[in-house]
């Protein structure tokens, strides 16, 4: 129900005592209010703007945030008053709506933060009222074309299993997307321009010969043109096959405007091959070289301002056809007014109404070739205001096709400067979700070298962490943490992993022989894995460095008084480079290597069996591989 | 044509031309009736209320209620008066399904005591303090009031036929049973058994208040909506 008539119902509900004596039988019982109170102020304090409103006006409408029970959940018993974490500014059109009864968009404001406003509170969008509602449908369309516009970008990435015929379409759409078709973009491009300058050039009298006329070129070199045409058609045809043949719907191709000028394009050659030696229709084979011109339109695939010329002129049809039905309306009057007034002067050029038309045009486009004059007092009049009236007419529609080409014009350059910001911005994203997984793993290699070592100055140490990290950063790494539990697996940042793989193949190729030769000593082989960062084509290893692990640390707390975060942190790194390793092809468990302080179950001795495989099956998760087979 | 007839023509055309130009100077006076005087009608009507002490006095509500009412008011109809077409306007809005005009019509006149074709906030507020808060005797003046259309002091049964038309086409076609057509002449027919008790054809005020004092039914449902503010 409407805002003000929520207030006239006890109105109507009196004025039913009208029907009283004509019921004939008794009335329902009246809903009795219960807790009526008096009409009170509520105040609503919207991140501290105070709004201080009737309850009743708010209870006009019950569907609502404010209208119902809802904002209970926001009371603040202490200040007694309700407390919005909102945008007060929005706010403001909103209690408008419980007052007024209309909902207004307000211009300033960004769509999306509004439509979030709406929704939070309850009130759909459907209800702004008239004076508002256009504008935000169009800033809402406007919006929507935009986030689309975003995701057709994003249609052009590469998907990855494409067959041959849709790398070839896609090649031919988008010329950027590999240096094949960009150089079929650019020949193509060439050979466009080669053939129309070619049909220009063919015209123009060159040479001379002894003869007495001019002869064009064309027949002074008639097989080098004839060569070079043949050329062009060539590749035309050839590359008009090919889009065909990669084009997703042939049917629909075919039918689409730039192959229908590609058609027109090469056909007139053929059908002058087809038709040379017959001497009668050579007149018709000459009108045929005319379309040759229309292979200038096939630039409108390179060049993108003529597809929004193209576009524009389709958009603005109906102007255009306004324009031109206004015009020839003018150029019929006038012309008819001319010849009756120049009808009587003698030598007069104008001898009928379509002959008064070459000059209404001549006159109301404001060319003036003068060919054409009248001579009579009244035609003079007549004449002038022809001209006048010429000038508005064309103004008219003008503006409007104009600014339609404008509109799309700078639609055109802004989806072409988003899509240059677009991989800044992507880049930038990136860096920031990298920073965030990297602290991750940073403080967990800071958390689990604490463990490992029981420094008895841990308390500074977590001191110096928990000054670094917030507690929203400890509980959210907590939470990854209990995830790697979970499923057993580690968090590696992209470089390792993709190294890991890289190892994780080399090593997959003597998958089925257990290669356990070049065994060295286990702290010898863990030191050279420390010094430098090869892959080492043992599988065993890793089980033996394991036990070293813990070995290691020490050896590092004794070489280095300082525990200097940064080495140990990148022995840490690379031992959990090996553990990841293993991750990358096999499922094994790793992180139970390193928290667990299990006794080394292989001895650091350099057992090279797969021993290990037993107790790693007790802290293994159900795909637990024998590492020696990896 | 011949050529006269033209250069008459353009003679014409220039002359027009040229009148046009001097318009534009401001030399010669255009002669048309502006529409400046329709712009004061529409700011015209705009109606303050008496005094609050007054209504209090006239009326039998207390002073906040008074204030709830007027803010209700004045929120739906910022000029201060109501005038028939607002009024069908709300009035239809309680009832959906139907067409409230006409008995709207026949409200709209049973509150505009002084009939100016307009209700301003006395007239609403006098009316509610009569169904609200007033005796059964005023209550029941004021139904009279209601039926009697052109106010002669007698209720006839065609004024009857048609408030009950009224009041039937409020229901709109979707009922159950289905709306016959003779419904509301036999529901005249009866109110008309029962009120009119010298069968003169007519029902008088007196016949009226004392047939309604008499049925049960309709003095438990004339306190119905007493708490209604």
């Amino acid at each position: 129900m409407a805002a003000g008539v929520a207030a006239w119902l006890p109105f109507a509900r009196a004025a039913a005592i009208g029907w009283m004596p004509v019921a004939n039988c008794p009335m329902p019982v009246a809903p009795r209010d219960h807790g009526k109170r008096q009409d009170e102020l509520i105040i609503l304090n919207v991140s501290g703007r105070r709004f201080q409103t009737w309850r009743t006006t708010l209870d006009r409408y019950p569907d609502t945030l404010l209208g119902s029970s809802e904002k209970e959940f926001f009371y603040n018993e202490e200040t007694k008053e309700y407390f919005f974490d909102r945008d007060p500014d929005a706010f403001r059109s909103i209690l408008n709506f419980y007052r007024t009864g209309k909902l207004h968009y307000p211009r300033h404001e960004c769509i999306s933060a509004y439509d979030e406003e709406l929704a939070f509170f309850g009130i759909i969008p459907e209800i702004i009222g008239d004076c508002c509602y256009e504008e935000y449908k169009d800033r809402k369309r406007e919006n929507a074309e935009r986030l689309m516009d975003d995701q057709e970008e994003n249609k052009d990435n590469k998907l990855p299993n494409m067959n041959f015929r849709e790398t070839m379409w896609r090649a031919f759409e988008n010329p950027h997307t590999s240096t094949m078709a960009l150089v079929f973009y650019y020949v193509t491009g060439f050979f466009i321009a080669i053939s129309v300058i070619t049909n220009v050039v063919e015209t123009v009298p060159c040479g001379s010969t002894p003869n007495q006329k001019d002869v064009p070129c064309g027949e002074r070199y008639t097989v080098a043109f004839f060569c070079m045409d043949t050329a062009c058609v060539m590749i035309f045809t050839v590359e008009y096959l090919m889009r065909l043949f990669a084009a997703p719907s042939r049917y629909r191709f075919m039918r689409s405007v730039m192959s229908i000028i590609d058609v027109v394009a090469i056909l007139p050659y053929y059908i002058g091959l087809v038709m040379t030696n017959n001497e009668d229709v050579s007149g018709a084979f000459v009108t045929l070289r005319v379309f040759r011109v229309f292979r200038i339109f096939k630039f409108s695939r390179h060049s993108q301002g003529l597809r929004i010329l193209g576009y524009t002129l389709k958009s603005c049809a109906s102007e255009l056809g306004f324009l031109l039905f206004s015009l020839t309306m003018a150029i019929i009057i006038f012309a008819t007014v001319m010849f009756y007034a120049e009808k009587g002067s003698s030598s007069s050029k104008f001898t009928s109404i379509p002959a008064s038309f070459w000059y209404t045009i001549v006159t109301m486009t404001t060319l003036g070739y003068g060919d054409m004059v009248p001579k009579t007092i009244a035609g003079k009049i007549f004449g002038s205001i022809c001209s006048l009236s010429g000038v508005l007419v064309i103004a008219l529609p003008v503006p409007v096709i104009v600014s339609n080409f404008s509109r799309i014009y700078h639609q055109n350059q802004r989806a072409d400067k988003r899509r240059a910001q677009k991989k800044a911005r992507l880049a930038r994203i990136r860096v920031v979700k990298t920073g965030m997984s990297s602290a991750f793993l940073h403080n967990k290699r800071n958390g689990l070298f604490n463990e490992l070592l029981e420094l008895p100055c841990s308390e500074e140490v977590e001191q110096h962490l928990s000054k670094t990290a917030s507690l929203l950063e400890s509980q959210h790494h907590h939470l990854l943490h209990c995830l790697e539990k979970t499923t057993a697996h580690e968090f590696v940042d992209e470089q390792l992993y993709e190294q890991n793989c890289r190892e994780g193949a080399v090593q997959s190729y003597p998958s089925c022989s257990p290669s356990l030769s070049s065994q060295e000593g286990p702290t010898g082989t863990c030191c050279t894995h420390q010094a430098r960062k090869n892959p080492l084509p043992d599988a065993s290893v890793p089980p033996t460095c394991q036990g070293a692990l813990q070995e290691l640390s020490a050896v590092h707390i004794q070489c280095s008084d300082q525990p200097a975060l940064s080495t140990s942190r990148s022995s840490l790194n690379m031992k959990l480079d090996d553990t990841s390793r293993l991750n990358c092809k096999s499922g094994l468990i790793t992180t139970a290597i390193i928290s667990i302080p299990t006794p080394p179950a292989v001895s650091p001795e350099g057992d090279s069996q797969p021993l290990t495989s037993p107790s790693m099956q007790t802290i293994a998760s159900s795909n637990a591989v024998k590492v020696s087979t990896l | 044509m011949n050529l006269e007839g033209l250069e008459m023509i353009a003679v014409l055309v220039v002359v027009v031309l040229f009148v046009k130009v001097l318009e534009q100077f401001g030399l010669l006076e255009a002669s048309y009736d502006d529409s400046v005087e329709d712009e004061l009608e529409l700011s015209a009507v705009r109606h303050r209320p008496e005094g609050l002490e007054q209504l209090e006095a006239q009326t039998r509500f207390t002073r906040k209620e008074l204030q709830v009412l007027y803010r209700g008011f004045k929120n739906e109809c910022p000029s201060g008066v109501v005038n028939e077409d607002t009024f069908k306007d709300i009035y239809s809005q309680f009832f959906p399904q139907g067409d409230a005009s006409t008995y709207a019509h026949f409200l709209f006149n049973a509150f505009d005591t002084d009939h100016n074709g307009s209700v301003s906030f006395e007239d609403f507020v006098m009316g509610l303090s009569i169904l609200l808060r007033g005796s059964v005797q005023e209550k029941l003046n004021w139904a009279f009031n209601l039926y009697d259309i052109n106010k002669d002091g007698y209720i006839t049964k065609e004024e009857m036929l048609d408030i009950m038309k009224a009041i039937y086409d409020m229901m709109g076609k979707c009922t159950y049973p289905i709306l016959k057509e003779e419904a509301p002449r036999q529901h005249v027919e009866i109110f008309f058994q029962k009120m009119d008790k010298n069968k003169d054809g007519v029902v008088t005020i007196d016949e009226f208040i004392d047939c309604c004092q008499n049925d049960e039914n309709i003095m438990r449902s004339m306190q119905l909506f007493e708490n209604v503010i």
